[in-house]
C-alpha cells in the first residue's frame, strides 16, 4: 500500500505524459456521458416526476431496473449496435471514445432520470398547485420546479458521474483499451492487474479516487449553493 | 359590495374512483362578499376550493366565472386564473428569499420592476417582515411562514381569493393580523373571498355569507347571521351548536 502511494505521487509529480492522456480521456468520456445524460435525463426525469405516480408506474419501474443495469450487459448491447453487423455498424464507431461515451450514457441516463424524477416528486403536487395558483404559466412552472429540486438533481448528476467514472465493463468492451486511443483509468487499472503490477494498479486507483474527489467536491459546493459547509 | 354573483356552480360533482366526494346542485358566490365555508372534516370543502381555483376539474357539472363558462383557449384560462389565487392549508414556500417569494406571482404577470418593488415593500411592512426580506423563506418560523404565504396571495390584488384554513395552527396575534388584512383587502379592493374554516367564531367574525357542507353535500347557504342564529336545516343547527358528532 505504501509502495502504491509512493508510485501514485511519482506518477503525479511530475505528471507522466501517457498518464495525462489517460486522465484527460477519462474526464472527456465520463464528462461527456454525464453531460448528455443530464441534458436528456433532467427534463425527462422532471416530466416523469410531475406525472401521477399511477400513470407512469411501469415506466418508473423500468427506469429503476435500468439504474442497476450491469455494465457488461450495457456494453454488450452497445457493442452489438456498433459492430459491423449492427444497425449503427456503418458509422464505424466501435473502439473509439464515442462508443465509450454511448455506453456510459446508457448506464448513467437511467440514474440521472430516475433520481431526478424522485427529487421532483418529493417537491410534489403541492408545489405545482402553489405555482399554478400564483398565476405561473406552464414553462415557468417547469423551470421553477427544476430550480426547487436543484439539490436532488445535482445529487442525481453526482451519482451518474460516480457510476460513469468507476465503470469498466462497458468501456473495455466497446473501447478495447487501446493505448493512446481508448485507454481510460479503469481499463488501465485492469491491464496493470493482469500484468501483475499491483502497486502500479493501486497507484492508478488512488489517482482516480483523487480526481473523483475533486470533481465531487466541486459539485457538492454547487449543490450547497456555493457554500462549503 | 354588489349583489351580482362572481361564481356560479351548476350540478357540480366530484368523484375519486367510484366515491363521490362532492355534489352541489346550485350555488353562487356574490361579488365583493366574504363567504365562509364550514362543515366537518371530509365534507368536501377543500375539494370545492380546488375546483373553483381550477386546480382540478369537476367530474360533472360546470362552474361559471363572471357569468361565463371556463374558456377553451389556454391564454384565456391563464388570464382567468390570474384573477384569482389561493392560500393553502399547508403552504409551500419556494426555496428563495422572502422578497422573491412575494415577487414571484407579480413577475409571472410581467409587472414593471418599480411596481413590484412598491407592492412587495408595502406588504412586507404590513406583515412585519420588512427586516427579513433577504432571509430564505424556509428559515422562517411557522407563524411567519403562514403570514408570508398569505401576503404572497394578497400582493397579487386578486379579484377572488380562496383561503383553505388560513389561520390553522396560528397564535391569536397572527390570527388577528391576518383577519385584519383580509377585511382590509375586501373593503379596499373589493376582493371576493371564499374562506374554508373550522373556526366557527372566525366564520362569524369575517363572513357576510356562510355555506355549510356535510358529507360532500351543500346543506345550507345564507347570510352568516341566519346560519348561526336561525338555521333552516337540522344538520346545520347541530353543527353550529357543536352538537354534531362526526
Amino acid at each position: 500500500m505504501i509502495e502504491a502511494v509512493r508510485q501514485a505521487f511519482s506518477l503525479l509529480f511530475p505528471l507522466d505524459s501517457s498518464l495525462t492522456h489517460i486522465i484527460l480521456l477519462t474526464l472527456y468520456v465520463s464528462g461527456s456521458a454525464v453531460a448528455l445524460a443530464a441534458l436528456i435525463g433532467v427534463p425527462a426525469g422532471t416530466w416523469l416526476g410531475l406525472q401521477a405516480a399511477v400513470k407512469v408506474r411501469w415506466l418508473q419501474r423500468i427506469i429503476y431496473t435500468l439504474m442497476g443495469l450491469p455494465p457488461v450487459v450495457g456494453g454488450l448491447f452497445v457493442y452489438m449496435l456498433l459492430s459491423r453487423r449492427g444497425i449503427l455498424g456503418p458509422l464505424e464507431l466501435l473502439f473509439t471514445p464515442t462508443a465509450m461515451i454511448i455506453a456510459q450514457l446508457l448506464l448513467t441516463l437511467p440514474i440521472v432520470m430516475g433520481l431526478t424524477s424522485v427529487a421532483v416528486r418529493t417537491k410534489g403536487k403541492e408545489a405545482v398547485d402553489t405555482l399554478l395558483s400564483l398565476g405561473a404559466e406552464q414553462r415557468l412552472i417547469l423551470w421553477t420546479i427544476v430550480k426547487e429540486s436543484r439539490y436532488g438533481i445535482l445529487g442525481a448528476i453526482i451519482a451518474g458521474f460516480g457510476r460513469a467514472v468507476a465503470e469498466v465493463g462497458a468501456v473495455i468492451m466497446v473501447g478495447g483499451n487501446i493505448e493512446g486511443q481508448t485507454r481510460v483509468m479503469t481499463t488501465a487499472i485492469v491491464l496493470e492487474v493482469r500484468k501483475g503490477e499491483f502497486a502500479f494498479a493501486m497507484a492508478l486507483g488512488i489517482i482516480l479516487l483523487l480526481i473523483s474527489f475533486a470533481i465531487n467536491a466541486g459539485l457538492y459546493r454547487l449543490q450547497a449553493g456555493g457554500r462549503d459547509d | 359590495m354588489t349583489n351580482s354573483s362572481i361564481i356560479r356552480i351548476s350540478n357540480l360533482s366530484k368523484k375519486y374512483g367510484s366515491k363521490e366526494v362532492l355534489r352541489v346542485t346550485e350555488a353562487a358566490v356574490r361579488r365583493g362578499y366574504i363567504t365562509g365555508i364550514i362543515g366537518p372534516s371530509g365534507a368536501g370543502k377543500s375539494t370545492l376550493l380546488r375546483i373553483l381555483n381550477m386546480l382540478e376539474p369537476p367530474s360533472k357539472g360546470e362552474v361559471f366565472y363572471y357569468g361565463r363558462k371556463v374558456p377553451a383557449a389556454k391564454a384565456d384560462v391563464l388570464a382567468l386564473r390570474r384573477k384569482m389565487t389561493m392560500v393553502f392549508q399547508k403552504s409551500v414556500l419556494l426555496e428563495m428569499s422572502v422578497y422573491d417569494n412575494l415577487a414571484y406571482g407579480l413577475r409571472a404577470r410581467k409587472l414593471p420592476r418599480a411596481e413590484i418593488e412598491k407592492r412587495v415593500n408595502t406588504i412586507l411592512e404590513t406583515i412585519g417582515l420588512s427586516g427579513q426580506s433577504k432571509q430564505r423563506a424556509n428559515t422562517l418560523s411557522g407563524g411567519e411562514a403562514q403570514r408570508l404565504a398569505f401576503a404572497r396571495a394578497v400582493v397579487l390584488q386578486p379579484e377572488i381569493l380562496f383561503l383553505d384554513e388560513p389561520t390553522a395552527n396560528l397564535d391569536p396575534a397572527n390570527v388577528e393580523l391576518l383577519e385584519r388584512l383580509l377585511v382590509q383587502l375586501n373593503k379596499d379592493c373589493g376582493t371576493t373571498v371564499l374562506v374554508v374554516t373550522h373556526n366557527l367564531f372566525q366564520a362569524q367574525r369575517l363572513a357576510h355569507e356562510t355555506i355549510f357542507f356535510y358529507q360532500g353535500e351543500l346543506v345550507e347557504a345564507g347570510a352568516t347571521e341566519q346560519i348561526f342564529t336561525a338555521p333552516r336545516c337540522q344538520q346545520t343547527d347541530a353543527f353550529v351548536r357543536g352538537r354534531m358528532i362526526y
